[in-house]
């Protein structure tokens, strides 16, 4: 047996061990008669233990294990948007075509269509100098996105031919004057991040369109945000709202080891959505990867690389791309599963002890980055965190929290009453508004701030109000008190939930957003004012004009409208001021 | 290839069987052991390599020896499917219990399943009427989900699971269901309930029952579930029924689930279910759904007893996050005299915002059902307080909510067994008649337009 194949000796579940045969680490293999893909995870001793990323019923020992030389990889280049991949960026659709609607296994499929022709249009000229990372041309890939075409990482040099046209993405068609020959395809493996030439600090806010966050936890372009909460508290419909709405160029979602349906879901209504920022259908500018919770847990352990490789070369281009892991918990379990089949020593709850080593390594390949061809670039990451019971004191939640800026808290509670998005505003958190504020300021309105630091503080003194009105009821409170908790009543009920299932409130411009919560406090100012002239607060809580004005939201043309609803509120509160 | 016997075996831990010195033997292999007496024994492969083979034996180890023939037959655990076995009564091994002849295969099926390619799935979105205002309501179901009943012992969950079969229903057609139904470890008492209840309205002839009882071998349950989908997915796939699978109860399955994983000492992870308890339910509750170009669909029920009434334990908690909502029983709600007595609160339905609106139901329906939630939601909170503070502390608003939540239980979530109401007129003009027991002003959650169309006493027609 030479070293480039050897045999399988145990077979475990997705873990096999193979002897007589010495790859590297994290090389792919092929494993069994009938070559199923995976992947080197441990040397020792003389055997090579292999995670496979397809089903491994009916492989026996002795079967032949054979080295490809490769490590993971992802093909990177025009092709890769509006496609739905496994973990293993196999396109789902050539393997419906292939095996049908359930999938079997020991097919491979390429990420990109290697014959498809795209019309490449050379930015760059002969003789031109450039790097590793610079942008030599693009391709219209949609509609909406410019696949702009770059010299892999590490290769640079005179340009010394280039040419535009229709090509497939293996064709060269960029020379070097030292021979390098530059496709539109380059490869990357996808446990390594790739380069950029520096760090920078986020200072634009990633504009998601739901108020609680947009408002009150913002995320910045670049930044990491976590979402933990127990099953049903709206993990996955946020992210979904995310992917819908929010004001990324390129969005790459991340179905982890969760339901089949969802990306069903995603997968019929993105077509049909209107990206509010392009006009144009959001499939566009979106890659998914579905490893459902069914399908092989290695091939889920690896899913969350693939999407960041992808995602990093788009932000490599010069884009904001978004990304959404759902669940990084499912991830989580399945590092546990080949974890405990390896027999390796473990931590907390039986994970591994490098689990939060490998979520800092995730989301540190978040960030706001110059690219190496100059441009500015941006991968937000945002994960979805699963803990049992939807207690947070378990190893994932902690280990992600320890690192993200931003942390959304869902809360079962919040979810049983229905009030969505059941993110906790008492416990919920972002480190960045400090960072953005001159953003707000600049383009939004100079006050910005200071009006969100007012609405948290009404939440703030409503929790401590509740406190007492548990004890003695709401009546008992002094009339100023009681004005808090109908204010603080509005921001709930009006600013803060948002269906996500209704054609209009599902989406808030931020100015909008700004305009609703100037509003609020319009209310709480007008009502004062009123109450010390002698009105009664329940005069004030039911003009009707203020119904109008919270129903309004569900309305089309609401941003027009909404400051004549609340000339109306403010003077029928004035008017009940006479009226006493 | 079903050819030699090995009398290797040197250890025998709880279920599982370790031997030695075999020809290579296939991962998930079906394994067959003779005991000295005759008796024989099922099993499956866990683990294999040169030097040993782990065998979990289906009717537990009793009685196995050094002696023990075990012999591997070549192929992975099949079952027998064809239409034929509508109407019958198989084992939790899949072997006739009805006294009926062996199922003729008009093909061997492998259990495990293979996942459906989410890109090939279709969105489950016809509502499915189940005539119970709670959940036609508050959590409605939609043909191709996972709807799991999480209940806990002494609470009637399998008289709901039945009225569900009895009644439901896609409104404006009348494609049956063909009910699949799979028993795990339960007793022999509720099984004949569920046998007579099927008898009694003639659903028997379009059932298929695959039963393990509480002293039927406990490994064997981890495949009775399995084969009961592996005939639903061949008859909804195959033949385009639609199919509804009832299993209960899943709270034994895990049992057994966690006996394997403690024989073969793993590293166990919460209250010491084993760490890949996710996706091994994964792989049951995922074979629901409809997918393109098939006319058929699965739709599961599962049942499972929350250890403790505790909605936290491994085994609601991982279903949960597995499944498209799940509806809660409530022991409270039982004891107030409640039929049926679900919690709405914690229930959920995921899919309910496809299957309901316009043309599918009404156009109110959702807003009708957020504002049902919040009131009721808001109504029980304060049921507390005026524990603490009595009434009189209460403004005209929470006073009516107060009220309304006793009404809501009274009148909206109890109803009787048989009693089968229609989506508009017996279910949502029912909440309506209740909300105007409210204020409007406070009904926050409707929109002006259904409230101009639909309140009884301030719509404009
Ligand atoms: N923003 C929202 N608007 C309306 N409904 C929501 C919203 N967020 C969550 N929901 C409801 O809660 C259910 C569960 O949300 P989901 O995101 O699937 O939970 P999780 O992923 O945390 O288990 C959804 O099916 C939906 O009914
Ligand atoms: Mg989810």
């Amino acid at each position: 047996m030479s070293e480039e194949s050897g045999l399988i000796y145990r077979i475990s579940g997705p873990v096999v061990t193979a002897v007589g045969i010495s790859p590297r680490m994290y090389e792919v293999v092929r494993v069994g008669d009938e070559g199923l893909m995976g992947e080197v995870i441990e040397l020792h001793g003389d055997q090579s233990v292999i995670q496979v990323y397809e089903e491994t019923s009916g492989i026996r020992p002795g079967e032949p294990v054979v080295r490809t030389g490769q490590t993971l990889s992802v093909k990177l280049g025009p092709g890769l948007l509006t496609q739905i991949y496994d973990g293993i960026q196999r396109p789902l659709e050539d393997l419906e075509e292939t095996m049908g609607v359930f999938i079997t296994r020991g097919v491979d499929a390429d990420g990109l269509d290697l014959s498809k022709k795209w019309e490449f249009n050379a930015t760059a000229s002969v003789g031109d100098e450039i790097s590793g990372g610079s942008v030599i041309g693009f391709v219209q890939e949609t509609e909406t996105v410019e696949h702009r075409i770059m010299a892999p990482p590490g290769h640079g040099g005179k340009i010394a031919s280039i040419e535009s046209g229709e090509f497939d993405i293996t064709t060269t068609v960029c020379t070097l004057e030292d021979g390098t020959e530059i496709a539109m395809m380059q490869e990357w493996p996808v446990r390594t991040p790739r380069p950029f030439t520096q760090k920078n600090a986020p200072d634009v806010p990633l504009i998601t369109g739901q108020r609680i966050l947009d408002f009150l936890f913002p995320l910045a372009k670049g930044g990491t945000a976590g979402i933990p909460g127990p099953f049903g508290a709206g993990k996955t419909v946020t992210q979904q709202q995310l992917a819908r709405w929010s004001d990324a160029q390129i969005v790459v979602y991340i179905g982890c080891g969760e339901r089949g349906n969802e990306m069903t879901e995603v997968l019929t209504e993105f077509p049909h959505l209107t990206d509010p920022n392009t006009g144009k259908p959001l499939m566009n500018r979106t890659t998914m990867i579905a490893n459902t919770s069914n399908m092989p847990v290695a091939a889920r352990e690896a899913s969350v690389y693939t999407g960041i490789t992808i995602a990093e070369y788009f932000r490599d281009m010069g884009y904001d791309v978004a990304l959404m892991a759902d669940s990084t918990s499912r991830w989580a379990e399945a590092m546990r599963e080949i974890s405990s089949r390896l027999e390796e020593m473990p931590g907390e709850e039986g994970y591994p002890a490098y689990l939060s080593s490998r979520l800092a390594e995730f989301y540190e390949r978040a960030g706001r980055v110059q690219t190496l061809g100059g441009d500015d670039g941006s991968v937000s990451v945002i994960g979805a965190v699963s803990p049992p019971g939807g207690d947070i004191s378990e190893p994932v939640s902690q280990g992600t929290l320890r690192i993200v800026k931003v942390f959304w808290g869902l809360d079962a509670g919040l979810a049983r009453q229905r009030h969505f998005p059941a993110i906790n505003w008492l416990s919920s958190y972002s480190l960045y508004p400090q960072a953005l504020d001159q953003w707000y300021r600049d383009n939004i309105a100079n006050d910005f701030p200071e009006v969100r630091t007012k609405i948290s503080s009404l939440l703030q003194v409503e929790a401590e109000l509740q406190e007492i009105v548990q004890l003695v009821g709401s009546d008992a409170l002094p009339m100023d008190q009681q004005l808090t908790l109908e204010v603080a009543r509005m921001i709930r009920e009006f600013f803060l939930q948002q269906n996500a299932f209704h054609d209009v409130d599902t989406f808030s411009q931020l100015g909008l957003q700004y305009e609703m919560a100037k509003a609020i406090l319009t209310f709480q100012e007008e009502s004062e004012k009123a109450m010390a002239g002698g009105a009664g607060l329940e005069d004030v809580v039911n003009v009707p004009a203020r119904t109008d004005l919270m129903r309004g939201r569900f309305e089309e043309g609401y941003a027009e409208r909404i400051g004549e609803l609340l000339g109306k509120m403010s003077k029928q509160i004035a008017e009940t001021m006479e009226d006493n | 290839m079903s050819g030699k016997e090995y009398r290797t075996i040197t250890d025998v831990k709880g279920p599982l069987v370790f031997l030695e010195k075999t020809e290579p033997v296939a991962y998930n292999e079906i394994v067959q052991l003779r005991l000295s007496d005759g008796t024989m024994k099922n099993g499956q492969v866990l683990d294999t390599s040169d030097d040993q083979v782990i065998v979990q034996v289906f009717e537990g180890t009793e009685s196995v020896d050094r002696q023990t023939g075990v012999k591997f037959l070549g192929d992975v655990f099949r079952l027998p499917v064809s239409k034929g076995l509508i109407g019958r009564i198989l084992d939790g091994a899949g072997k006739p219990r009805d006294g009926g002849p062996e199922i003729v295969a008009e093909e061997m099926a492998d259990i495990i399943g293979a996942a459906i390619n989410p890109y090939s799935r279709e969105s489950p979105e016809q509502f499915i009427q189940t005539g119970i205002s709670a959940i036609d309501a508050c959590t409605s179901l939609v043909r191709g989900q996972k709807l799991p009943i999480f209940s806990a012992s002494g609470l009637p969950h399998n008289d709901i699971a039945l009225q569900i079969a009895r009644q439901a229903k896609l409104v404006g057609s009348d494609d049956d269901f063909v009910v699949v139904f799979c028993a795990m470890g339960i007793t022999a008492e509720e099984y004949n309930f569920f046998v007579h209840d099927l008898e009694r309205t003639g659903a028997m002839e379009n059932a298929v029952l695959f039963v393990n009882l509480a002293d039927d071998p406990a490994v064997e349950r981890l495949i009775t579930p399995r084969l009961a989908l592996t005939a639903a997915e061949y008859l909804a796939f195959e033949h385009d029924y639609h199919v509804l699978v009832i299993y209960t109860d899943m709270t034994n399955y895990c049992e057994s689930l966690r006996q394997i994983g403690a024989a073969r000492e793993e590293v166990p992870g919460r209250r010491g279910y084993p760490g890949y308890m996710y996706t091994d339910l994964a792989m049951m509750y995922e074979r629901a759904g409809m997918v393109k170009g098939k006319k058929g669909s699965i739709t599961q029920f599962p049942i499972l007893t929350m250890p403790g009434d505790d909605i936290t334990h491994p085994i609601p908690d991982l279903s949960g996050y597995i499944t498209e909502g799940q509806i809660v029983i409530s022991r409270e709600l039982h004891q107030k005299g409640i039929y049926p007595p679900i919690n709405v609160l914690p229930s959920l339905s995921r899919l309910m915002n496809a299957g309901i609106g316009e043309g599918k139901t009404r156009e109110d329906h959702k807003s009708v059902s957020d504002q049902l939630y919040a009131a009721y939601a808001g109504g029980r909170e304060l049921r507390g307080l005026v524990a603490i503070v009595g009434e009189d502390a209460l403004n005209e608003r929470d006073l009516q909510l107060l009220k309304f939540a006793d009404i809501f239980e009274d009148q909206f979530l109890r109803q009787s067994r048989d009693e089968d109401r229609s989506i508009d007129e017996g279910t949502l003009d029912l909440a309506w008649n209740l909300l105007t027991n409210i204020d409007t002003k406070y009904l926050v959650r409707l929109e002006q337009k259904w409230i101009d169309k639909y309140h009884p006493t301030e719509s404009k027609s």
